[in-house]
């Protein structure tokens, strides 16, 4: 591989370790009540809240609707989802050392379609978290489910929340795009050998 | 004939009533105009400042928006408040606490902002109880109480708590002598056995706490109002006197005899010295210190038993009297700390004495003789200038930051404004009616904001719709910014609003908080989370450790308590969300509701009396649900033997 497409992949490998500094996905919440604003960081490893008290407040308001409360210990993909991270990055520095082309791509191919599953993922934990109601919830809107939007906005009674890919999601972006950066450039060198 | 003298005693008769609808017609055409666009806050945005008024025989503080004169807030203070619970619940009651005993009123004055370098700082708001003397320090953190102090030897405790430049001390002069200590004399010996004391408390730069650091005893007159000198005055303080004739009946006649009283100059720094080098003598004495606890916000009462006292005779140099017209009220310090003006509510015209001519004479020994070894100054020697036809009856004045001054006269009833230096009178505006303070914002400081000024009115009379006998307080907005004084806006006030403090309101806002955060939740009796929640007897002591989150408490049904129990209901609101108390209310609980700030543990008493069923509920509309947040008590009879049972939801 050439040195240029090293230090891409490099480069890439380690920016997707941005994931542990940023929040991959945020949801923003509206309501008459709260002018003031509230916020959801989705990172890796765990749900915090925008200010201190935002998902103790939204854990309490969500028990009138009968959502469950949002709890990190019962989100298997927060403990297993650093490991993935860790794992990439390893793959990618070994492409780098190793690798050809050909491993890149396999590389590339491999972060899109765990993103696309961990979308999906995240999609049925945003739907179970939304449909899955406690029947005993003090408010019951026939017909009504909870589901926060995937991508974008929606109005849920008085909430209105937008949820929209994070920080740490355009890092791994960017690492997808360095890998593709380095893959074309692979290919050209390839191509004016041959 | 006859005709036509009838006539002419008609006319004389109706000539002031034309004069006074004339008078009206012209103020009230005067306030229409941009006065309305001036002073409207559109819905949703800010005041530019805060301004704290005291509440007067309310004995508490409210919080208005200026220039919209909108009420925000009345801090709890000297006097019990069943709408929280302040001076009920067992975390509050000791608050008010005095060698007198528990006392749930006061009679509240002069609010004091905390200073650094002679601004306002926005740390702490001081205010004095006159009644049974005491300061008090409310946080403007959270804008509750902190603290009370008890100052002995004092009755009416007038002129204080004026801070000094730093916050160095706030100072307490009493407006009653008596004999120190105390005691059981003949009133007609009060020539010989009645004094003054002017107290300095000493507050902690951090943590706000204050001290009794020392007292000075004065001749036996009626000490009126204090400030603390700045700039180049910094380090002296000024209390007016009256009463020189040292009358103890009939004061109106006997204390308005003498043509000049005193203001006392007193130089604290040298005073400092003085109870440094050992001149100060441990006096006994009895009174309270309380406060709340930083950790656990329960309030605590400390008993204190001595008191440092400074008598001017072992002290020289420390005190001086300045002579001064008639009966002077109020003493105010312009901002640049070189004059003194003292309103003599019973003089014609506004004498202003010069700091820098005092120090001279001082140097001069231009005394005039002395009383109980404090030398007094030549008047002529200190006078920097008189200002003539001031208003009838002047009684304070405040400084805008272009050298003009501005003086309530409560005769007259008007505020006049003139010139700092030529002494001359350059407008005047009427106000409604019978003025006592005025507060320009931060005029009492290095640098005011000659923006507004607010007029404290002792009468409202025909200002508002009237509602019956007694009618509201009143407050009158001013605009001061241009050559000509305009009235912008009335608004009503609680108690009687004595003085006022103004502060921007960005020095508050830049960090406030917004709730009290349950992890420092240091109350012993506080339960952390709906699972820890329970009920535990005692003998006839029963605690319920209860927990309120919307839209329900925890327990929510509680069984097993008798008549003869003593009840205390902890609740703890385990909510972390802004302006989100939870209320807390029994029927017939006999002290009083309780409400309680997210994060805050506040306990209530209550001692059932007859076996029966006892619905609780919150009563503050916290959620949709709020009329389900609500629960039973069971009280069985003393011999029963229910068992103690509680629970939620099973």
């Amino acid at each position: 591989m050439k040195t240029k497409s090293k230090i891409l992949v490099i480069i890439g490998s380690i920016l997707l370790l941005g994931t542990f500094i940023f929040p991959i996905w945020k949801i923003d919440i509206e309501a008459p009540q709260y002018p003031e604003g509230m916020g959801l960081y989705i990172w890796i490893n765990k749900i915090t809240g925008e200010g201190p008290n935002d998902l103790n407040t939204l854990n309490g308001l969500n028990h009138y609707i009968g959502m469950k409360t949002i709890d990190e210990e019962s989100i298997p993909e927060l403990v297993f989802m650093p490991y993935i991270i860790v794992t990439l990055t390893f793959l990618g520095l070994l492409v780098a050392y190793k690798g050809g082309s050909r491993s890149i791509l396999t590389l590339i191919i491999l972060i899109i379609l765990l993103g696309v599953v961990g979308m999906y993922d995240f999609y049925m934990w945003e739907y179970d978290y939304g449909h899955n109601l406690n029947p005993d919830a003090p408010i019951k809107v026939p017909g009504m489910s909870y589901q926060p939007p995937f991508i974008g906005s929606k109005q849920l009674l008085n909430i209105n929340a937008t949820s929209l890919p994070w920080i740490g999601s355009a890092f791994i972006g960017m690492s997808v795009l360095l890998f593709g950066f380095s893959y074309l450039n692979e290919r050209k060198n390839k191509g004016i050998q041959a | 004939m006859q005709k036509k003298i009838q006539f002419l005693v008609l006319a004389v008769m109706l000539l002031p009533l034309i004069f006074i609808i004339g008078c009206g017609k012209s103020s009230s055409s005067l306030d229409t105009g941009d006065a309305a666009q001036r002073v409207y806050v559109k819905p949703g945005e800010y005041d530019e400042f805060y301004s704290f008024m005291s509440g007067g025989f309310s004995g508490q503080l409210s919080v208005y928006g200026i220039p919209s004169g909108r009420l925000f807030k009345v801090i709890p203070v000297f006097s019990q408040n069943p709408e929280t619970g302040y001076g009920y619940t067992e975390e509050t009651k000791a608050m008010l606490n005095t060698s007198h005993g528990f006392i749930p009123w006061d009679d509240a004055h002069h609010p004091s902002l905390s200073q650094s370098d002679g601004l306002a700082d926005g740390k702490w708001i001081f205010i004095n109880a006159n009644n049974t003397p005491r300061i008090a320090r409310i946080d403007l953190k959270d804008f509750e109480t902190a603290e009370i102090l008890e100052i002995p030897n004092s009755a009416g405790n007038h002129g204080s708590p004026f801070t000094t430049e730093n916050s160095e001390y706030v100072v307490a002069s009493t407006r009653f002598s008596l004999p120190i200590p105390n005691q059981d004399v003949d009133i007609k010996s009060y020539k010989e056995n009645f004094k003054g004391t002017i107290s300095f408390i000493k507050v902690n730069p951090e943590s706000g706490r204050m001290n009794l650091e020392f007292q000075i005893l004065a001749p036996g007159f009626n000490y009126d109002l204090a400030r603390a000198g700045k700039g180049p005055s910094h380090g002296w303080a000024f209390f007016t006197s009256y009463n020189s004739e040292q009358a103890n009946t009939l004061l109106e006649i006997n204390a308005s005899k003498n043509d000049k009283d005193f203001i006392a100059a007193i130089n604290w720094k040298k005073a400092e010295e003085y109870v440094k080098a050992g001149k100060a003598k441990a006096m006994p004495a009895d009174y309270y210190h309380n406060h709340v606890d930083e950790k656990t916000r329960v309030a605590k009462s400390e008993q204190l038993k001595t008191v440092m006292v400074l008598d001017p005779k072992d002290c020289p140099g420390m005190i001086y009297f300045l002579p001064t017209p008639k009966s002077p009220h109020g003493v105010d310090v312009d901002p640049t700390g070189e004059y003194i003006v003292a309103g003599g509510k019973l003089a014609t015209v506004l004498p202003v004495h010069s700091f820098s001519k005092m120090i001279k004479a001082i140097d001069g020994k231009k005394f005039d003789g002395e009383i109980d070894g404090i030398p007094i100054l030549k008047y002529a020697e200190v006078n920097a200038g008189e200002v003539q036809n001031p208003g009838l009856g002047p009684l304070h004045t405040e400084f805008d930051e272009k050298g003009f001054a501005y003086t309530s006269a409560f005769i007259s009833s008007e505020v006049v404004k003139w010139k700092l230096g030529t002494w001359e009178v350059v407008d005047r505006i009427p106000v409604y009616y019978s003025i006592g303070h005025l507060m320009v914002m931060g005029g009492d400081t290095k640098k005011p904001f000659g923006k507004y000024l607010v007029a404290l009115n002792k009468i409202t009379k025909d200002r508002y719709l009237p509602t019956g006998p007694s009618l509201t307080q009143s407050a009158q907005l001013i605009d001061i910014s241009g050559d000509k004084m305009k009235l912008l806006l009335d608004f009503p006030t609680i108690g009687e609003p004595h003085y006022a403090q103004g502060i921007k309101a960005d020095i508050l806002t830049k960090d406030f908080m917004k709730i009290y955060k349950n992890e420092d939740n240091g109350n012993p009796y506080a339960t952390k989370g709906e699972k820890d929640a329970k009920v535990v007897r005692e003998g006839n002591i029963v605690r319920v450790y209860m927990t309120a989150a919307r839209s329900h408490f925890a327990p929510d049904n509680i069984e097993g308590i008798k008549v003869g129990d003593k009840v205390y209901f902890h609740v703890t609101n385990l909510e972390q969300d802004w302006d989100v108390p939870h209320g807390f209310a029994v029927k017939g609980m006999n002290n009083s509701e309780l409400l309680i700030m997210p994060g805050e543990t506040r306990t209530v008493t209550w001692e059932p009396k007859q076996p029966g069923i006892y619905p609780f509920y919150c009563s503050d509309f916290c959620s949709a649900l709020h009329q389900e947040m609500s629960g039973y008590l069971r009280v069985s009879p003393a011999n029963s033997n229910v068992e103690l049972k509680f629970g939620t939801g099973k």
